[in-house]
C-alpha cells in the first residue's frame, strides 16, 4: 500500500461512529476498498502489521465478527490472539479491570473486543495506557466496523452513500448495528428511516436526524436499501411484541413488500439471519441480495481498521 | 486536626462566634452579629460581659448557618464496613456542615429491631455529628410484616422506612401508615416500581438511547408516588417520599398538598443540578437511584422547592467501593456520596447564580429535615443547641475524590471547582470539624 492519503484517522481507538467524523468514515472506506484486492490475490498477505500483537477478546459469543477479524489481522500479518469467555466478567469472578491490567502485561498492540455490556470498550480505552482498542459489539451500544461494512457494500452497489434512502427495519431498540449505521449513514448524507413495532422504538430516536416509520410499506416507498435486523422474541426474560409470527406478518420483508422499494434497490441483513422472520427465503437467494458481499468485506473493512490504527503505513518503509 | 480547639468544650464555657452573617430562617435573622452559646446550648447575648471566661470565634466575612440535617443517608454500618462507617461518615457529614443525620435502615442486619437500634446508637456515642436511626417499615425490609415500631421508636427512631426499596404489596403500606399514626412517625419511601425499571441503567431517554443502556422511566417513580399519596390520603398517615426526581411526581405531591394530605418530600442535590445530558460517556458515578432526569424535570424540581411542594434537600450520601464502581456500567452498583459536597454544591449550583436563596437553601437543608424529623436543630434562637456551621462564600476548592473523609471516593463531582467551604462546623457546642 503506497501511503497516499496524507490525512490521518483523527481518533487512537475506534469505539463507536458517533466519534468519527465523515473524513475519517471515507478514509476507513477507500482505505477498505484498496484492501479488497489484496483479499483477491492469490496470496493473501501483506506484511503491513508484521509483529503486532493483536488480541480478540470476545466475552460474548460471536463467529463472524470474530473469524473476520482473525482473518483481516493475519492478512496483514500481525499476530492474532484468541480470547473466548461469555457471560460477565464479574459471573465468572475476575474483574475486567483486572481482565484489562493483564491484557497490559501481555503487551498487547491492540485489544478488539466485543461484550454483552454497553460501555467496555470505552472503559478498556480509559485504562490501557499503550493499546488500542477497537469495539467489535457492546451491548446496544456501537457495532462500529458492521456499520462500516455495511456503508462499503452500499457503496459498492450504488457509488455513493449521499442521498440514498436507508430503511432500517427491525428491534432499533437493542441493535448496536442499528445505531452504528445510524451515525455513519447520517454523516455519510443518507437518508435514514427507522422502522419497527413503538416497543422496539428507543426513546428519543429522532434526535439521531432519523424518520421514525412504523408501516412497512410505507416506509419501503422510494426505498435504496433495506436493511433488516435480526430479531429475537425473548430479551433477557422481557417479551417486546407478541410473536414471531405476528412480527413476520407485519414486518417481514416478502417479494410482494421488496417491489414496494425503489428497482434496484438492495437487501441487507448484519446476520444471523431467522429465515421466514425477517426475511422470506426467496428473498435472501434474491439477486438483490447482498448479504454475502456483507461478509467480505467485513474481512476489508477491519483490514483497514486494523492498518489504520495500528500505524501500519509506518511500516512501509521496510 | 492538629488544633486543640478540636474537642474542647469547657465546663459550660461562654463562647461567641463574632462578625459573621448570621441566617436563622426560622426566625427570619438574616444579619452581621454575633451568636453566643453556653455549654451546648445558644444563648442570648449577655448582659454583663464576665470577659475572663468568653471564647471568641472570628467569623468575619463568613456565613453563620444552623448546622444541616440530612434526612437520607446510608452510613453502611454494620454490614458494609468496607463502604462507610459511622465513624467516617459523621466525619464526611461535619465536614460538609452536616450536624445531624437520619440514617436509612439499609445495613446487614437491617435496622428493625432495637438491638440494631442500641448498637448504632451506641457506634454514634463519639461521633462526629448526631446520628438518628431509621428503622425499617417491615421487618428485613422485606415488604411483609410490619416491624415493631412501638419499641422502635421508644429505642430512638424518628422514622421508618425500607430504604431504596419501594414496598411492593400496597396493602402493607396501607397498614403501615394505619398503625404508626399514633406514633406519628413518618414514613419514608423510595417510589418506584420494579417492572417499569427493571435493568434500567439512567434515565429513558435520549441518554440511554445514545449509549445503548436500558432507560428507567420517571414513570416507574410516579405511578408508586401517585398510589402511596392514594394511601396517605386515604389512611391519614405520615407519608414522606425521599429523593423525588420527576416532574409529574412534583405536581403529584403539590396538588395532594393542596387538598390537605399529609406528605413532604425531599430532592437530592444532584436532581436539582445535573441531568442525563451529564452522562457524556460511562461515568458509573452518575448512576444513582433514581437516575439524573430531564431538563423538564430538574427545572420542575427547583419550583417545587422554591414554592415549597419539596420540604427538603437531602444527601442521599451512599458509598460504593472501588470494586462496586469500576466495573461495566451495567454491573456498577447506584448511588453517589453527597455529604461534603452538598452545600457547597448547592451554594455554587444554586445559591450563587440565584435560583435560591441562602435562606431557603438553609430551611431546604437544616430546619425543614428537623421539622420532618421532628428533632431539634435547624435553629439559631437561645434554648437551641449549638449545632451551626461557619461557611466562607468567597474561596474556592477542587473536589479530589480521594481526599474526602467518607472511606468511598464515589462522588461524582470529582474535578469540579465548588465556591464556599465549610471552615467550622460546632456540634453541641463542640468543633467537631475544623478546615485547615
Amino acid at each position: 500500500m503506497t501511503d497516499q492519503h496524507s490525512y490521518k484517522l483523527s481518533h487512537r481507538h475506534l469505539i463507536g461512529l458517533e466519534e468519527y467524523s465523515r473524513r475519517d468514515i471515507s478514509l476507513i472506506l477507500e482505505t477498505a476498498a484498496s484492501f479488497k484486492e489484496v483479499i483477491n490475490r492469490p496470496i493473501r498477505k501483506v506484511p503491513a502489521l508484521r509483529g503486532k500483537n493483536i488480541s480478540n477478546m470476545f466475552f460474548e459469543s460471536s463467529t463472524r465478527t470474530r473469524l473476520s477479524f482473525e482473518l483481516a489481522a493475519k492478512q496483514l500479518s500481525a499476530d492474532i490472539l484468541n480470547f473466548g469467555s461469555s457471560g460477565s466478567s464479574v459471573s465468572k469472578g475476575e474483574s475486567l479491570s483486572d481482565t484489562v491490567r493483564n491484557i497490559e502485561a501481555m503487551q498487547v498492540d491492540c485489544v478488539i473486543v466485543r461484550h454483552s455490556s454497553a460501555g467496555v470498550p470505552n472503559f478498556l480505552s480509559q485504562c490501557l495506557t499503550s493499546a488500542v482498542v477497537i469495539n467489535a459489539g457492546d451491548g446496544a451500544h456501537e457495532h462500529p466496523t458492521q456499520g462500516l461494512l455495511d456503508m462499503l457494500t452500499i457503496r459498492d452497489a450504488f457509488g455513493t452513500l449521499d442521498g440514498l434512502k436507508v430503511v432500517l427495519i427491525g428491534d432499533i431498540t437493542h441493535s448496536r448495528v442499528a445505531r452504528s449505521n445510524i451515525w455513519g449513514l447520517r454523516k455519510m448524507g443518507a437518508h435514514v428511516v427507522v422502522c419497527g413495532p413503538p416497543s422496539l422504538i428507543p426513546k428519543e430516536i429522532d434526535k439521531f436526524g432519523v424518520e421514525v416509520c412504523y408501516r412497512v410499506e410505507e416506509a419501503l416507498s422510494e426505498a435504496d436499501v433495506i436493511y433488516t435486523l435480526r430479531i429475537q422474541h425473548e430479551r433477557q426474560g422481557e417479551i417486546f411484541f407478541p410473536s414471531l409470527r405476528e412480527y413476520a406478518t407485519l414486518f417481514g420483508i416478502d417479494e410482494d413488500r421488496l417491489n414496494l422499494a425503489k428497482p434496484g434497490a438492495i437487501i441487507m441483513h448484519p446476520g444471523p439471519i431467522n429465515r421466514g422472520v425477517e426475511l422470506d427465503s426467496r428473498v435472501i437467494n434474491n439477486g438483490r441480495s447482498v448479504i454475502l458481499d456483507q461478509v467480505t468485506n467485513g474481512i476489508a473493512v477491519r483490514m483497514a481498521v486494523l492498518y489504520l490504527l495500528n500505524g501500519g503505513g509506518e511500516h512501509d518503509a521496510e | 486536626m492538629q488544633n486543640n480547639d478540636i474537642g474542647t468544650y469547657g465546663e459550660m464555657s461562654l463562647t461567641v462566634v463574632r462578625n459573621g452573617r448570621i441566617i436563622d430562617p426560622a426566625s427570619n435573622r438574616d444579619e452581621t452579629g454575633d451568636l453566643w452559646f453556653l455549654g451546648d446550648r445558644i444563648v442570648d447575648e449577655p448582659l454583663n460581659d464576665e470577659s475572663e471566661k468568653i471564647t471568641v470565634i472570628e467569623a468575619k466575612g463568613k456565613l453563620v448557618l444552623p448546622g444541616i440535617i440530612d434526612m437520607h443517608t446510608h452510613l453502611c454500618e454494620p454490614g458494609y464496613e468496607y463502604r462507610e462507617t459511622i465513624e467516617s461518615g459523621t466525619r464526611a457529614a461535619v465536614a460538609g456542615g452536616v450536624t445531624a443525620l437520619a440514617c436509612m435502615p439499609d445495613t446487614d442486619p437491617v435496622i428493625d429491631d432495637v438491638p440494631t437500634v442500641k448498637f448504632i446508637q451506641d457506634r454514634a456515642l463519639n461521633s462526629a455529628a448526631r446520628i438518628y436511626p431509621i428503622g425499617a417499615l417491615t421487618v428485613g425490609s422485606e415488604g411483609d410484616c410490619l416491624t415493631e415500631s412501638g419499641k422502635l421508636l421508644e429505642a430512638g427512631v424518628v422514622a421508618l422506612s425500607d430504604a431504596e426499596r419501594s414496598i411492593g404489596n400496597p396493602a402493607i403500606l396501607r397498614r403501615g401508615l394505619e398503625y404508626n399514626r399514633m406514633f406519628n412517625l413518618p414514613i419514608i419511601v423510595h417510589c418506584e416500581d420494579p417492572f417499569l425499571s427493571r435493568d434500567g441503567q439512567i434515565n429513558d431517554g435520549y441518554q440511554a438511547t445514545r449509549l445503548g443502556l436500558k432507560g428507567s422511566p420517571t414513570v416507574s417513580e410516579e405511578t408508586i408516588a401517585a398510589r402511596d399519596i392514594m394511601l396517605a390520603e386515604e389512611t391519614g398517615g405520615r407519608l414522606h417520599l425521599t429523593h423525588i426526581s420527576s416532574a409529574v411526581t412534583v405536581q403529584l405531591i403539590r396538588a395532594a398538598k393542596k387538598r390537605g394530605v399529609q406528605i413532604t418530600a425531599d430532592v437530592s442535590p444532584l436532581h436539582l443540578v445535573l441531568t442525563d445530558e451529564a452522562l457524556l460517556a460511562y461515568d458509573t458515578n452518575l448512576k444513582v437511584t433514581p437516575p439524573l432526569r430531564s431538563q423538564r424535570d430538574f427545572e420542575a424540581l427547583r419550583e417545587g422547592l422554591l414554592d415549597g411542594t419539596i420540604d427538603a434537600i437531602a444527601s442521599d450520601h451512599t458509598p460504593r467501593s472501588v470494586d462496586e464502581k469500576k466495573v461495566e456500567f451495567q454491573e456498577a452498583l447506584p448511588g453517589a456520596l453527597g455529604l461534603e459536597t452538598m452545600l457547597s454544591f448547592i451554594f455554587t449550583e444554586l445559591v450563587e447564580p440565584g435560583h435560591l436563596s441562602i435562606s431557603s437553601a438553609i430551611k431546604a437543608l437544616s430546619t425543614g429535615p428537623a421539622k420532618i424529623l421532628g428533632v431539634e436543630g435547624g435553629l439559631l434562637s437561645a434554648g437551641n443547641p449549638a449545632d451551626f456551621l461557619i461557611f466562607d462564600p468567597n474561596s474556592t476548592w477542587l473536589v479530589d475524590a480521594d481526599s474526602l473523609k467518607s472511606k468511598s471516593n464515589n462522588t461524582p463531582l470529582a474535578g469540579r471547582t465548588l465556591k464556599g467551604f465549610v471552615t467550622r462546623t460546632v456540634v453541641g457546642g463542640k468543633t467537631s470539624y475544623l478546615h485547615r
